[in-house]
């Protein structure tokens, strides 16, 4: 959707004068840099930009974006999101919203804008948590988690959200660290440049009520060996050595350590992004520790039909008419004249 | 055609009300719509009022079933579909047992008499056939029997049609029946039926058959021996007119509204009883600048069509009663954000599920206030099919000059009702006048969202990809002008008055309310919404008599015209009648002092004109 920038841009011109208000240390900071790098480096004219949020902390994001946005209901911005999209193609619209925001009350609309495939980008902030209601257990809060709402330990089985996605269709995929800018800035690069609804998961730290939320994971010290980088047709290899792989045994992924058993960089599996078929991805987003790395990059990109585009497309094949044309309307089949 | 040819007499009557009844399954809204076309277009003044069940189609044959069709047409001014039916035609027992005791003594019934067999009599609970010589039920109408089912088999003999199929054509031999009684043009039904079927040659055919056939029947067999001729209205305002249901109207007053202010239409709905006719005929209009969608439910609908007008879109989101429940939160969000948008309630029965295929008028407080907050909007109502498309276009043109939201209020009534409409022309409706910023050149102090006109005190539309105007919307409570973000006491006691005098001050622009009868007496009839006709009706019945007695319909309920207190001070005693348990009345009280009475009966149908002259004349100090 976007246009040859005519000038360059700084990552500060697309930040307000607002004061950011997220709690001190919290991931959200990383994310917003992240972001606003991302379309400096793209080039996308801020005014051609649309920030949609639903509510939440990761939802008053757009409010420190210089460029349009709207800070909407719980749960609701995919919604506003495709309906601003259908009005105004020409407009790069983002979804941001949380674990709360879009996948309890606003779990609807998240799976029928995937559904759609609308040419937007979702940024879940996934930080296992309510935190603007200051810590109720979420839908992605793992079985047992003792909080405000859930005092013996939550008994809800919690949502992978990039398998729900791919209940759902979705074309795009990807998932990310918040503290990890070089993939935040690929993968927000990658799910610019898809068209139709690009879904990005960022694993989010809230250092207040889930502090540590993905610390077995995204901690410095374990994240080389706890994450495994996708790279499209490049074999699946981790760890800080890059000595270990993930293999396919049959439709099963499991970790090896080259060398070991007789096994080598070509027995690891291969990463398509572009693969139509969605039983790989799925294995994708359901691969996690403590026996397999957790995918970070872009887990999938299979271009379908864009919603937006299809509207137009058949706004244009029925034609543009006049005032005659509505005149007519007006008047209907039959008609009698009164003198 | 040649009166001459046998024994029957014409006579001539003021007007007519006849009543289709059959199975959902028989075609009867059809048969009454074009019998009700064929009126209006022999120049009488026609009223409809279509009575389906919810369900689609129900067991054949059962009372559950039945689906009815009331058409008044008249030579001279009607505004209802009539209290008392004049014609019954009754396509089986149950359709007769559910019907009946809407025909009046004396009046015409025909029945289709095949279908009056022994189980169809059981199912709709009759114990002897009514239709049997000594039997005295049906003693007190004129009972014309007719085989419609054998007499439509026999016009279709010739034909390859199975027997399921030439069953479904008999609603055009009571259609064609009907026609020759009442001197209905031919061929404008024929005309009608080729393009109703114009893609079916094979039923297109048959139906044709068929309605030659009813009509022959009633000049060749000897049971009818009066025709009636209702000659055509004899008054009106010149110009072209058309038949027009209610939620015709309103499409059709949303894209005129949308042309003229050279916006895109954007409406965003989720299906519902009894709205969806405007989400079909818009989705029909993509060539007229229509972009429809259909959302997920009521709430993705209303918050795609926020956020289309916040793309600079004529926006719009149709329902009805619990649709509108749901879109609450989101609408208060449009009031926050000071957005132009419209939200159409075709009301029906409530709470909940309530009588979907109903009309009722008790949406009218929770469009007032069924939102968290101080959270003003513009009510305004239609009042018949053909005035939905002016308070459509109304809603629109507020909704842009004050950037306010906008609930235009409809009912199943005039939704599927229908009326002769003189079609506009698109030049002779008001302008739409906004102010629609498209470029930051010539703002001094940059670009303030929420900088107001300060005649209207509407906030600029900003052009969104204009480069200067980005800004930030939310429903986070906002500081007047600037439009940051702010918890400041004042500010927000400041803005809850803001918002609220928007809409108040649409009341300057309102023109001086209309008094049907004296501008002062005893009894003032006061009404909104579908009411209308039945009150209208009501009091020019009683002002014939003599008595005193006045008019007011109310098109805008928020604000309210300036001039009513005033009104109501001249008259002794305010008469509301309503289909709901008193919601304009509790309005009407919290705002004026007058001595009122309210008229509440909720049956999910119209007021009945009787019951409101009764209670008019009881209102009567003398």
């Amino acid at each position: 959707m976007t246009t040859q920038p005519p000038r360059k841009y700084k990552a500060k011109e697309y930040a307000t004068d607002q004061d950011v208000r997220w709690c001190p240390g919290c991931g959200d900071y990383a994310i917003l840099a992240g972001v606003q790098r991302s379309l400096a480096k793209q080039g996308v004219p801020p005014e051609k930009v649309a920030f949609i949020s639903g509510i939440g902390c990761s939802s008053r994001f757009p409010y420190y974006m210089a460029t349009y946005g709207f800070h909407t209901i719980h749960g609701r911005a995919p919604a506003f999101a495709t309906g601003l999209k259908i009005a105004r193609p020409d407009m790069n619209v983002w979804v941001i919203t949380g674990d709360g925001d879009s996948l309890s009350i606003g779990g609807n609309h998240f799976i029928h804008l995937l559904r759609r495939n609308v040419d937007l980008n979702i940024l879940l902030f996934n930080n296992r948590i309510y935190g603007l209601t200051k810590g109720q257990y979420s839908p992605t809060s793992e079985v047992g988690k003792k909080t405000k709402s859930s005092p013996m330990g939550s008994i809800d089985h919690p949502f992978k959200p990039l398998q729900l996605a791919i209940g759902a269709d979705a074309g795009f995929l990807a998932r990310t660290i918040d503290v990890d800018a070089k993939v935040m800035a690929e993968v927000t690069a990658a799910a610019s440049a898809y068209r139709g609804t690009a879904f990005v998961e960022v694993l989010q730290n809230c250092n207040i009520f889930n502090d540590g939320a993905w610390e077995n994971i995204a901690a410095k010290q374990v994240r080389a060996e706890m994450t495994v980088r996708l790279a499209h047709g490049e074999p699946m290899i981790f760890g800080k050595a890059k000595d270990k792989g993930v293999r396919l045994d049959g439709l099963k992924p499991v970790a090896f350590t080259i060398g070991e058993d007789g096994l080598s960089t070509s027995d690891a599996w291969v990463h398509d992004a572009h693969d139509p078929d969605l039983t790989r991805s799925m294995l994708l987003a359901r691969m996690e520790g403590p026996d397999l790395p957790t995918p970070v990059g872009v887990l999938r990109s299979v271009d379908r039909p864009v919603f937006d585009v299809e509207v137009r497309k058949q706004a244009n094949a029925a034609g543009s008419g006049t005032a005659t044309d509505v005149h007519d309307l007006l008047k209907g089949r039959r008609t009698w004249t009164v003198s | 055609m040649n009166l001459q040819q046998n024994a029957q007499r014409s006579e001539e009557l003021e007007s007519v009300v006849v009543r289709f009844a059959g199975d959902s399954g028989d075609g009867m809204q059809l048969t009454g719509g074009q019998f009700t076309l064929a009126s209006a277009l022999a120049g009488n003044d026609v009223a409809t009022f279509p009575d389906y069940p919810a369900e689609i189609r129900a067991p054949a044959g059962t009372l559950a079933g039945v689906s009815g069709y009331q058409l008044h047409f008249s030579s001279g001014e009607i505004f209802t579909p009539g209290d008392d039916v004049d014609v019954l035609v009754a396509m089986n027992p149950a359709a007769l047992a559910k019907n009946l005791p809407f025909l009046r003594e004396n009046g015409m019934l025909i029945v289709n008499s095949d279908a009056f067999t022994a189980k169809l009599l059981k199912m709709a609970g009759f114990e002897t056939n009514p239709l049997d010589e000594d039997d005295t039920q049906l003693e007190k109408y004129q009972v014309y029997p007719v085989d419609l089912t054998r007499l439509t088999r026999d016009a279709l003999v010739e034909t390859d049609l199975t027997s399921k199929e030439v069953e479904r054509c008999k609603n055009f031999f009571a259609l064609g029946l009907m026609s020759w009684l009442y001197e209905r043009d031919l061929q404008i039904l024929v005309e009608e039926v080729e393009t109703q079927f114009g893609s079916k040659p094979r039923y297109l055919n048959a139906n044709l058959i068929v309605l030659r056939s009813g009509y022959n029947y009633g000049e060749n067999s000897a049971q009818f021996m009066v025709r009636y001729r209702v000659p055509a209205a004899k008054s009106g305002v010149p110009g072209t007119y058309r038949n027009v249901q209610g939620n015709e109207a309103v499409s059709l007053g949303l894209i005129a509204a949308a042309h003229r202010a050279g916006k895109e239409l954007f409406l965003g709905s989720y299906p519902i009883t009894p709205a969806s006719d405007i989400l079909h005929f818009l989705s029909k209009q993509k060539a007229l600048g229509v972009l429809t969608f259909q959302a997920e439910d009521e709430i993705a609908a209303v918050c795609a069509t926020i956020a289309a007008a916040w793309g600079n879109q004529l926006a719009v989101t149709t329902t009805s009663g619990p649709g509108m429940a749901l879109k609450g939160e989101a609408m208060g969000l449009a009031v926050m954000t000071e957005l132009p948008m419209i939200v159409v309630n075709v009301q029906r029965g409530g709470p909940s599920t309530g009588l979907p295929t109903k009309t009722e008028q008790s949406d009218l407080l929770q469009a007032m206030y069924g939102r968290n907050g101080e959270s003003p909007m513009v009510v305004i109502a239609a009042r018949s099919p053909g005035d939905a498309f002016y308070t459509a276009y109304e809603a629109a043109r507020v909704a842009l000059k004050y950037m306010v939201p906008v609930v235009l209020l409809s009912d199943g009534y005039i939704a599927n009702g229908a009326e002769p409409w003189r079609v506009p022309d698109l030049e002779d409706l008001p302008e739409i006048p906004y102010v629609e910023l498209d470029s930051a050149e010539g703002l001094p102090d940059g670009f303030q969202p929420y900088a107001r006109d300060p005649e209207t005190l509407a906030r600029p539309w900003p052009k969104l990809g204009t480069p200067g105007l980005e800004h930030r919307l939310g429903g986070i409570e906002k500081w007047d002008v600037t439009g940051h973000i702010s918890y400041d006491p004042d500010n927000h006691h400041h803005m809850t008055l803001q918002r609220q005098a928007r809409v108040d001050g649409i009341a300057k622009e309102l023109p001086a309310t209309e008094i049907f009868g004296d501008d002062s007496g005893d009894v003032l009839v006061v009404s909104w919404g579908s009411t209308y006709g039945s009150c209208l009706t009501a009091v020019r019945l009683l002002r014939n008599e003599g008595r005193s007695v006045s008019h007011v319909h109310l098109r805008w309920i928020n604000p309210l015209p300036r001039d009513l207190g005033d009104i109501f001070s001249r008259f002794n005693t305010v008469v509301v009648p309503e289909i709901n348990n008193g919601q304009l009345f509790s309005i009407l009280r919290g705002k004026f002092d007058f001595n009122g009475r309210r008229f509440n009966r909720v049956g999910g149908i119209p007021l009945q004109i009787e019951d409101l002259t009764e209670v008019i004349i009881d209102s009567l100090s003398s």
